[in-house]
């Protein structure tokens, strides 16, 4: 950013909650039907129709709420949005306004600038106060393309219409793209870990827009605000943002100034467009809708949801450090997801190594599920294999290179350690008596070096290790080797 | 009372004539409710949704099972227009 400028941004997350139908009525919310196949009375807006709230939306409300560090509210009441646009049937939105399900969130993230190639810098704490997140219904699909007459026409598909959302909204804490990029990231995990939201941007059940802003560092107002939208990845997220610190910055230092505006990513020709001007800004006129009762939520359930929550990812990062000894970078990367954590954990506790557990999942497993394009659930070596792997290692009984090759093996083939193994002729040798006789056959024909050895050469003693390896064609035990060769030398 | 932004933001298209008419209707509607602000409600909760005949509050929610949908042929049915299983409207963007 040019120097003597800063960024404000605040965010606004709308996700949606992982139900089998919809908020207001029984339609089912599965992706990929035939257009307005999944629709009723309540969700095309026919006259008379009356929505009821449906119950797994507040407890996974409740649960995402929670996991953000937001507090659930006792009341809370829904209101109506009023605008018209053709993808909402009944001309107002059902979305909560000013008394929302949940409120005073603060969520610690951590978050690090990056250099020129992406690469990460230091990880930091840093504090998000999200002010709220509402329970609402989301709009029907506008489609434009694919149909007769696009040019004179629309279409609408109204399946969508009604799918739960929770809309997470933060205070204007951001001071930097890649703050923004790693709280998104943060609250997407969150959702998934505690099963509220799929929260997968490219199906669109997590959907983010940035509002937008710069000023010469040491002003306290706020100039003008863009909001921006249409960023259907994080990292597009972060590029529009990077874009519009540079556009903003430079309209104000021309003195053209910065318009309070709606823009759109255009991920072609990677630049901000704008989409509508807030001069005819929406007057929403909100009023409590009279449909639906009040939404009390009392203490007792919210009780009981806490009892079901997992444990949280940062919480589960600490523990990892603590218990296990990782290092913050290993722990962090193992709670990425939650499947994976779960993966690591099992194999630390089968293999009692949990630091040789980490080194394993994080370099070799992690690189054959991204081959394989698989999750840690879907992974053909299982935990309990991979731990008996890592005792087999631990015992001496393989080298750490055979382990690494073994596993490969085991991921490819589905098969057990010890098949792997025997199939590979890695088996080390670690019977003392058989090892005994090899040793005793070099000290018998090498006399010369045994001669110089016991006369002071003491670098002499690897050729021996050597020896023994070759004779044994590299499976004795390297550390039997070197505590017979030492006791007969 | 600007009746010209009330009909834009309903979408309702009114002529100068209108607005002489409807200013002065809606002018004393407005005043006829406004009359509910001499009392003082300052120790009231507002009463928000529906109460049963017995005047306690209802508890209408519902469990997340999905119910018989209309399917595509009869949501459209009443459609002015649709096509390929879409509703038609006019151009919007």
């Amino acid at each position: 950013m040019k120097e003597g400028w800063e960024v404000i941004i605040g965010m606004e997350i709308h996700a949606q909650l992982a139900t089998e139908t919809k908020i207001f009525c029984g339609c089912a919310t599965s992706f990929g039907h035939d257009p307005n196949t999944n629709t009723c009375p309540v969700c095309l807006g026919l006259p008379g129709a009356l929505p009821v709230l449906n119950e797994k939306v507040v407890e996974l409300g409740a649960k995402a709420a929670l996991a953000l560090g937001l507090e659930v509210q006792e009341t809370s009441i829904f209101s109506r949005k009023n605008y018209f646009y053709p993808d909402l049937p009944k001309g107002y939105q059902i979305s909560q306004y000013d008394k929302p399900f949940s409120a005073n969130g603060i969520l610690t993230i951590m978050t690090a600038e990056r250099d020129e190639h992406g690469r990460a810098k230091e990880f930091k704490p840093m504090q998000i106060r999200i002010e709220r997140m509402h329970l609402e219904e989301d709009a029907g699909k506008n489609v434009h393309e694919g149909l007769p007459d696009v040019d004179k026409f629309s279409y609408i598909d109204l399946n969508r219409a009604g799918t739960p959302l929770g809309e997470i909204v933060t205070k204007a804490d951001f001071r930097s793209s890649w703050q923004a990029y790693d709280y998104v990231n943060h609250v997407r995990r969150a959702l998934q870990w505690v099963g509220a939201s799929d929260a997968d941007m490219e199906k669109g059940n997590l959907r983010c827009e940035a509002n937008v802003s710069v000023r010469k560092i040491g002003e306290t107002g706020f100039r003008n605000k863009v909001e921006l939208k249409n960023l259907n990845s994080v990292r597009f997220m972060q590029k529009a943002i990077e874009y519009e610190i540079e556009r903003q910055i430079e309209a104000h230092e021309s003195g053209e100034g910065v318009n309070q505006e709606t823009r759109l990513w255009d991920e072609k020709n990677n630049k901000t467009r704008v989409m509508r001007s807030k001069e005819d800004a929406h007057d929403y006129r909100y009023f409590p809708e009279p449909d639906l009762q009040p939404l009390v939520v009392s203490s007792e359930f919210i009780a009981k949801i806490k009892s079901e929550m997992p444990e949280l990812p940062d919480a589960m990062r600490d523990r990892f450090m603590q218990e296990y000894g990782l290092s913050f970078a290993d722990a962090s990367q193992l709670v990425l997801e939650k499947d994976l954590a779960a993966f690591y954990e099992t194999t630390a506790k089968a293999s009692g190594n949990p630091r040789v557990s980490a080194n394993f999942i994080l370099s070799e497993l992690i690189r054959e599920l991204n081959n394989a394009g698989k999750t840690a659930t879907e992974s053909p070596l299982s935990a309990e294999n991979l731990a008996e792997l890592i005792k087999t290692l631990d015992a001496g009984k393989i080298n750490n290179n055979q382990a690494k090759e073994v596993l490969v093996e085991m991921f490819n083939s589905g098969k057990t350690a010890d098949a792997v193994i025997k199939e590979k002729g890695f088996e080390q040798i670690s019977d003392t008596s058989a090892i005994e006789k090899i040793v005793d056959e070099i000290i018998a024909n090498n006399e010369n070096q045994v001669t110089a050895y016991r006369g002071g050469n003491e670098k002499l003693f690897g050729f021996f290790v050597g020896q023994v390896m070759k004779a044994s064609q590299g499976k004795a035990n390297p550390k039997v080797v070197n505590e017979i060769l030492k006791s007969k030398l | 009372m600007d009746v010209r932004q009330v009909a834009k933001l309903a979408h309702l298209e009114i002529t100068d004539e209108e607005v002489a008419i409807y200013t002065p209707q809606m002018k004393n509607i407005v005043a006829y409710v406004e009359q509910l602000n001499e009392l003082d409600t300052s120790n009231v909760e507002p009463m928000l949704g529906g109460l049963t005949p017995e005047g306690e509050t209802t508890n209408a929610i519902r469990e997340d099972i999905p119910h018989q949908s209309l399917g595509q042929e009869k949501a459209l049915s009443q459609a002015p227009s649709a096509v390929a299983g879409h509703f038609q409207v006019p151009k919007v963007l």
